[in-house]
């Protein structure tokens, strides 16, 4: 099995999360991460800076049609839904789902139906239950599942809520995560590295 | 429709069990269907987000294929009018990303103050709440009576709600502290009568404002503006067709006209960004310059 994509939610504590997870992350790591983080839709480039600090990965808000390449840390903009097309992200001003735009569920699903058993997906810290359902997509068409350890998350409900949700995912703290993540088998996906973000 | 939903059908996706080549495949005969049929043609949507739609259509009328909801919408206009609603409407607010507006106040208004007469064209106007907004800026800066605004949309439905101006009363508190943070000069509360529980908007703020139907897929430009307004409506457009588009918009601006985009879109995956220089580091402004 060779991986094309990880998808990471996240909510309450997700910074210090992210920040971590990126960290143990390589330079030259494979794969496109794109993260789900729900924050206020007024917020601005704020949380692309604060991770770009922590990894040699560029950090980028992703923007409508950007082709999804590997070299890349994609965050989904505040008050868009993120979706995974084949090789390209679409964006969505649909209502939001269950209060949330960005919905992790909503990028998670996308990325299930579009790649399938070649997608990652990783739930960290959070205080609510968004998440679960689309890691459980993931997990139904194949691909591999990943839970932040509940206890060492800052708010655990999102990984309780994505553990019962699926009870085959591993269960990890971050740094072993990243480790695995690191070292998944990549599919090789043409187009340039980087070529996706300014 | 009261149709109780299955839990694992709530996401607005498919069963696990679809077969994704079978699910394509069906997706292109319905959109085909629909456009030989009724003329609307939603064939170079974005697959992601109209396959989205279409599930959640299924969902709401209680079927489980694609095909069924081919079959439904074919045979029955009422259906199809659901499903257009459900396609084509783009959910917004009034003055969405403050800061956009605020960039429009201090870089657009001073070129459009050196114009005589101001044409202004919001593409895929929806139900009209950045209509709104742009006239009131306007009235603001005491350019309203010299602008014709056009406020276009491929959904009759939508603009006649856009027309009568009233906008639900609980959005009042956001739509306000988008207001002052898009730099309004007044009270919010001044445009608007509430009324059980719509708020509507004065009439004398669409008094240069022309609603009408216009298909962006199919239809030609019709008149030459000095700005266009296309804010998140691109975004469900699959690239090719966004260029088609973006053709259509370049024609219809005229020399240093400008363009404004929803805050994520770019020019970038387009073949007209050489066309235009950027206003805004960050808010998309962008000026036809050749």
């Amino acid at each position: 099995m060779a991986y094309e994509i990880v998808v990471v939610g996240t909510s309450w504590g997700g910074l210090s999360a992210l920040r971590e997870l990126i960290r143990g992350l390589p330079g030259d790591f494979g794969l496109p991460l794109v993260v789900v983080q729900h924050r206020h839709k007024q917020s601005n480039h704020l949380l692309t800076g604060l991770l770009q600090d922590f990894t040699p990965l560029c950090v980028a808000e992703v923007e409508d049609k950007a082709p999804i390449v590997p070299g890349n840390v994609f965050i989904a903009p505040a008050d868009y839904h993120l979706l995974v097309d084949d090789g390209h992200f679409s964006l969505s001003t649909d209502e939001p789902v269950r209060y949330s735009r960005p919905s992790i569920d909503v990028t998670f699903v996308s990325a299930a139906d579009a790649y399938g058993d070649r997608s990652v997906g990783v739930v960290l810290t959070g205080a609510n239950a968004d998440g679960s359902r689309g890691l459980k997509r993931i997990h139904d068409r194949g691909g591999l599942t990943f839970v932040q350890a509940p206890q060492t998350a800052e708010s655990p409900t999102m990984p309780n809520a994505a553990i019962k949700c699926v009870p085959d995912a591993r269960v990890l703290t971050i740094a072993e995560i990243a480790q695995q993540i690191a070292s998944v088998p990549v599919r090789a996906v043409q187009g340039a590295r980087r070529s996706g973000v300014q | 429709m009261a149709v109780p939903l299955k839990p694992n059908r709530s996401l607005n996706g498919p069963p696990v069990s679809y077969d994704s080549e079978l699910e394509r495949v069906e997706i292109e005969l319905l959109l085909e269907g629909v456009f030989r049929h009724y003329g609307f043609d939603f064939r170079s949507y974005a697959y992601a987000s109209i396959r989205r739609r279409l599930w959640k259509r299924i969902e709401a009328e209680g079927l489980s294929s694609i095909s069924e909801l081919q079959a439904l919408v074919l045979h029955d206009t009422s259906a199809m009018e659901r499903l257009l609603l459900d396609l084509s409407v783009s959910v917004t607010a009034m003055f969405r990303d403050p800061g956009f507006y605020v960039a429009f106040r201090e870089i657009v208004v001073p070129l459009l103050r050196t114009y005589p007469f101001i044409r202004i064209w919001h593409a895929g106007c929806s139900t009209g709440e950045e209509v709104y907004s742009t006239a009131i800026l306007l009235e603001e800066e005491g350019l309203l009576d010299r602008t014709r605004i056009y406020a276009t949309d491929i959904n009759d439905a939508v603009l006649q709600q856009a027309r009568a101006g009233i906008f639900p009363l609980n959005r009042m508190q956001e739509y306000t502290e988008n207001y002052i943070r898009a730099g309004g000069k007044k009270s919010f509360s001044e445009y608007y009568t509430a009324m059980y529980d719509g708020a509507l908007f004065s009439p004398s703020l669409t008094r240069s404002v022309v609603f009408s139907q216009h298909n962006l897929v199919t239809d030609r430009s019709f008149s030459e503006f000095n700005v266009i307004f296309c804010r998140n409506v691109l975004i469900y457009f699959d690239r090719q067709l966004q260029n088609r588009v973006h053709a259509l918009f370049y024609e219809s601006l005229v020399m240093f006209g400008i363009l404004a985009l929803g805050s994520k879109e770019s020019l970038r995956f387009s073949q007209y960004e050489p066309c235009y220089e950027k206003l805004h580091p960050r808010e998309k402004l962008y000026r036809k310059a050749r």
